[in-house]
């Protein structure tokens, strides 16, 4: 049967911008710089790629943190400078942009697949509460598919993820909370 | 007030909010390897990153203000006590884990509030960090919330211990809602926010959260006041010496 696809308006949008580019060969470069923090992913996936664009022969790229604290930032910023050195483009500025905030529906439907085979929930393996806030239990475990779990810690291994463990498995996991 | 007058009013407003977190965050970092276990070392060391994230985001809009070529670490490296900011609450010593989750508490529901009305900033910039920031701060509470409950409605201890903690920092929330000459331009400009309006919706929420946790809500008596002119405790000479002390050693030192 023939799937419908169910992409999220934001990723849409961004998937488009990408497509109609003028400069797609250094989006595709950008795809080998990956989050030092989530290796799996890259910053395409991750979403904090937000723009590139090519002004009087320079490259600006335009990225978003995730969180403001986000300690990856500086070294994401090393990395696309030298992927991009890498590809004998050498004139290269990073750019930072706060507004809009980053959002975890940006995230790419093949980065959320990727971070469930590399053992963390995705945002969309929970459904957040009533107040909008990540929940406290029932999200799937990455392990063994079960909804039977619950928070352990509000923080995981960073600020992006909350800590739960599976109340089937047994397996604790990071889930990659929906902001 | 004319545009230049108002460029530099934004400028020290977004250092003493940056001050604010700088601070804060600081002394929450000082919990990483003594929380009390795993799970909670990591969560203060990620909201010290959070508070820190923000100190550099409203440090560099201050720095790009003053179009003096500064850069944040000016604004968090070179500056002296008086020359800081902060409220008073946020540089006192992170004490035992109930203190430490109280002054969060009293901190958190203020930042939600203030958060909410900085959202609606005219300036653009502070109305992005902002946007930012209230996503982090309603995780900040739900934990600091929950932990306070815990606390207080918990073992004849715990509940002692929350209970001294919120009655010696009570005295350090009222400065939280004063409004001084630069806030109120501000705030009459649509850039700042009227924390003085803050005051009821603060203290309903805090009431109602801290009577749950069958805590007493301390009557308002004795206040300390002064850390928007500069005038601190003792406490943050002794924290800007741990802070600045690399980069006063070394200066302009990279690696």
């Amino acid at each position: 049967m023939e799937q419908i696809s169910l992409m999220p308006k934001e990723q849409h949008e961004r998937l488009q911008q990408r497509q109609q580019a003028d400069v797609a060969a250094i989006w595709d470069i950008l795809d080998a710089v990956k989050d030092p923090e989530i290796p799996a992913l890259s910053i395409w996936d991750l979403g904090v790629l937000r723009d590139v664009s090519v002004a009087q022969e320079r490259v600006r790229i335009t990225i978003t943190p995730t969180y403001s604290g986000c300690p990856a930032m500086d070294a994401i910023r090393a990395d696309i400078e030298t992927a991009l050195l890498d590809a004998g483009i050498d004139r290269v500025e990073v750019k930072t942009q706060l507004a809009p905030a980053w959002s975890s529906e940006w995230m790419s439907a093949s980065g959320q697949e990727k971070l469930r085979n590399y053992g963390i929930a995705p945002p969309q393996d929970g459904e957040n509460d009533d107040e909008g806030l990540a929940p406290l239990a029932n999200v799937r475990c990455p392990h063994c598919g079960s909804h039977n779990s619950h928070c352990i810690s509000e923080f995981g291994s960073t600020a992006c993820k909350a800590l739960f463990r599976c109340d089937d498995c047994s397996e604790p996991f990071d889930y990659f909370k929906r902001i | 007030m004319s545009e230049q007058q108002l460029k530099q009013a934004t400028l020290a407003y977004a250092v003493r909010l940056g001050d604010d977190a700088l601070v804060l965050g600081h002394r929450i970092s000082e919990w990483v390897s003594y929380g009390p276990f795993l799970e909670e070392d990591i969560a203060y060391g990620n909201v010290a990153l959070d508070y820190i994230g923000r100190a550099r985001m409203l440090y560099s809009y201050a720095a790009e203000l003053s179009g003096e070529g500064k850069s944040e670490d000016d604004f968090a490296y070179t500056r002296n006590e008086r020359e800081f900011s902060n409220l008073l609450i946020n540089e006192l010593p992170k004490g035992d884990f109930a203190y430490s989750q109280v002054r969060q508490l009293l901190v958190d529901v203020y930042a939600s509030l203030f958060l909410t009305q900085l959202l609606q900033s005219k300036d653009a910039t502070l109305a992005a960090i902002a946007a930012k920031a209230i996503k982090e701060t309603r995780y900040h509470l739900r934990r600091s919330r929950d932990w306070v409950l815990r606390l207080g409605d918990g073992t004849e201890e715990s509940h002692r211990r929350t209970q001294v903690a919120l009655d010696s920092l009570w005295g350090y929330s009222h400065e939280m809602f004063e409004l001084d000459a630069l806030e109120q331009q501000l705030a009459d400009a649509g850039i700042g926010v009227d924390v003085s309006a803050l005051r009821e919706s603060w203290h309903a929420k805090v009431s109602e959260i801290l009577t749950e946790a069958t805590l007493v809500v301390p009557e308002d008596g004795w206040k300390v006041r002064g850390g928007r002119e500069g005038y601190h405790t003792e406490n943050l000479g002794h924290l800007l010496t741990d802070l600045q002390f690399v980069h006063r050693s070394y200066p302009g030192c990279q690696w």
